[in-house]
């Protein structure tokens, strides 16, 4: 059990946490999300004390880090991959961290064989790829087969088979009793691992909630319609009782239909569809819009009119994820706004 | 290989047992300075700078250290009454660069690699890790040193006729030599720890070692005399000279003081290191 209360960071006079309180529950797996910069890897340090904090607490199993007598055995914490020397052996790097808490070395052994480095535990850490040093870092979290774990941006430049690996290997933590709390700035990774979510943007907490609930409040399911009798189209949807909304290109969306009513409704007025297909909106779309606001690094689009007023969901990883069957290659795409 | 072997009877629904604690077999029990040494001395063998600073700096006192008394003997090997241990000096002096790398790269390479943050998350107190490596690095640079120092005394000594040096002197070229040669290597790992950056803290304590030699001699001004006499006195190389009994300069320190000396500035740049660390960010 991690729990933070009012944790604030300050640097000069930039809030990079604000406020921030929030418990990680034991047994399941809780996914931080947020874009970047908006404070996940500082909240981080400060839960393992790197960082102090401008004001607040955390508390694990309710200690202060610095109260913990072997914190290896307490939670195990995955920062950033390379956060080993180089010119040690796997073997080594992870033989130094036991003895400072007196783990035996023969769980060294275990956990290199967990993570599948037994081949080049005696290797110098400096040739292992991303995936390898990803790997590494793991073993040192799993070390003290500690009670909370913590995975800052793990499948970070895996491959696929990496990536499965991460997953699995987090919900089979979880479902020891584990604390999992892991960092993304994915929402499609997060959905696919997490039980529980929470989302921060510029430092503050905009959601604490359960997977389930953040997938049935944000999934928007609409029906995509392209007609070159568009005017009639609009009329026909209306006066059917549908609302339809224009998006660029001419495509109409509809809610709350199913595409066997619009089908038959079009056919019935003799409308030529050239499309109809049912849409989902992706979470990541939802956490894009949720966190919209809050995004710090915004990237600037050359095409972007001067006047275009601050759209949802404009801005940090605009157009990178469609809708899946989106095959437009109009970059303007609006959203279904 | 895809997933760790997991003990099926423990697990559970996700989200289900919310209060079922995972407990770990590996019992848990206060980590002690004790722990951190055992660490710390993983780390410092298992590098290879170690072996390299250290060897070199080996290699640099037995060749300089024998080349010169043979040079003395091929020469009449006439010391006019000085005891031969003084020769150990000039391999000491280009010596202590290498334990002075050692010292930074005991900490610097930590901020380098990043590897100081898993460092403190595997122990929070800064002042216990400081201090094992410390002890870890200060003992093996005294033994080293120290034997080093030793072998060099011995074979001057039995190649030529000095005068007979007493128990004091051969205690102060050899086991005061290797515990100076240490504390240097200590004030480095403050600095290093302080300054938190491997080439900008060596360039430091090479300038250390060498500057007050360098600018002392441009003093020509009447009123820079007693600095410039400070500065000639109190350089390292002059204090190791000292140890020797072999200064440039009649007053100064002499015996075990400068010993005393730079013990106690190694104790201070540790001391404003814990500090440092304790304040400040990773």
């Amino acid at each position: 059990m991690i729990e933070l209360e009012g944790l604030t960071k300050r640097f000069g006079s930039k809030i990079a946490v604000d406020h921030l309180s929030f418990q990680v529950r034991p047994g399941i797996v809780t996914g931080f999300l947020g874009p970047n910069g908006a404070g996940k890897s500082t909240t981080m340090r400060m839960m393992l004390d790197l960082d102090h904090a401008t004001s607040g607490t955390v508390r694990i199993d309710g200690k202060h880090y610095r109260e913990l007598e072997e914190p290896l055995k307490y939670i195990g914490a995955l920062l950033d991959a390379k956060a080993m020397h180089g010119g040690r052996s796997a073997y080594n790097n992870l033989l130094c961290l036991a003895q400072s808490n007196r783990i035996p070395s023969s769980r060294v052994d275990e956990v290199l064989d967990m993570v599948g480095l037994t081949a080049v535990a005696k290797k110098k850490s400096k040739g292992f790829s991303l995936g390898m040093g990803q790997r590494l870092g793991i073993a040192s979290a799993l070390l003290g087969d500690p009670e909370i774990l913590m995975f800052d941006e793990p499948v970070n430049g895996l491959d696929p088979e990496g990536i499965h690996w991460i997953r699995n290997l987090m919900k089979a933590l979880a479902s020891e009793g584990r604390t999992i709390f892991v960092s993304s700035h994915l929402m499609s990774e997060m959905a696919l691992t997490a039980d529980h979510l929470i989302v921060i943007g510029q430092g503050k907490l905009l959601a604490d909630t359960s997977m389930a609930d953040f997938i049935q409040e944000n999934s928007r399911s609409y029906t995509r319609l392209r007609s070159p009798q568009q005017e009639r189209l609009r009329d026909v949807l209306h006066e059917g009782g549908f609302t339809p909304v224009e998006t660029a290109g001419g495509v109409l969306e509809v809610d709350d239909a199913t595409t066997e009513e619009l089908g038959e409704l079009a056919a019935r007025h003799q409308v030529v569809l050239h499309e109809l297909s049912p849409q989902r909106a992706s979470l990541e779309e939802a956490f894009m819009q949720m966190t919209a606001g809050s995004v710090e690094y915004h990237a600037h689009s050359e095409r972007d009119p001067a006047a275009e007023p601050p759209a949802v969901g404009a801005g940090w990883g605009e157009n990178w994820k469609k809708p899946a069957g989106t095959d437009s290659t109009d970059g303007t795409d609006g959203k279904g706004a | 290989m895809t997933s760790p072997a997991t003990p099926q009877d423990r697990e559970q629904a996700p989200g289900a047992g919310l209060l079922s604690f995972y407990e770990s077999p590996i019992p848990i029990r206060p980590a002690t300075l004790g722990d951190a040494v055992a660490s710390e001395w993983t780390k410092l063998r298992s590098v290879r700078a170690t072996v390299w600073t250290l060897g070199v700096m080996v290699v640099l006192m037995l060749t300089i250290g024998l080349g010169t008394a043979l040079l003395v003997a091929a020469n009449d090997g006439n010391l006019a009454g000085e005891p031969s241990l003084a020769l150990g000096f000039f391999g000491v002096v280009l010596g202590s660069i290498c334990v002075i790398t050692l010292g930074v790269l005991t900490i610097g390479s930590e901020y380098g690699t990043g590897m100081i943050r898993t460092t403190l998350t595997a122990c929070p107190s800064r002042a216990r890790v400081l201090a094992a490596k410390a002890i870890v690095f200060f003992s093996l640079t005294f033994v080293v040193t120290t034997v080093t120092a030793a072998v060099v005394a011995g074979s001057q000594t039995l190649i030529l006729d000095g005068a007979p040096a007493s128990a004091g002197e051969w205690l102060l070229s050899t086991v005061g030599i290797g515990l100076y040669i240490a504390a240097l290597g200590l004030l480095s790992l403050g600095i290093g720890a302080i300054v938190r950056h491997s080439a900008g803290a060596i360039t430091i304590m090479i300038g250390v070692v060498l500057l007050p030699l360098v600018l002392a001699p441009f003093m020509f001004a009447q009123d820079l005399r007693g600095l410039q006499r400070f500065l000639i006195e109190y350089s390292i190389p002059n204090q190791l000279g000292a140890l020797y009994g072999a200064t440039i300069t009649e007053s100064g320190p002499s015996g075990w003081e400068p010993l005393m000396l730079m013990l106690g500035l190694a104790a201070l740049a540790l001391g404003g290191a814990v500090a440092v660390l304790n304040r400040r960010d990773v």
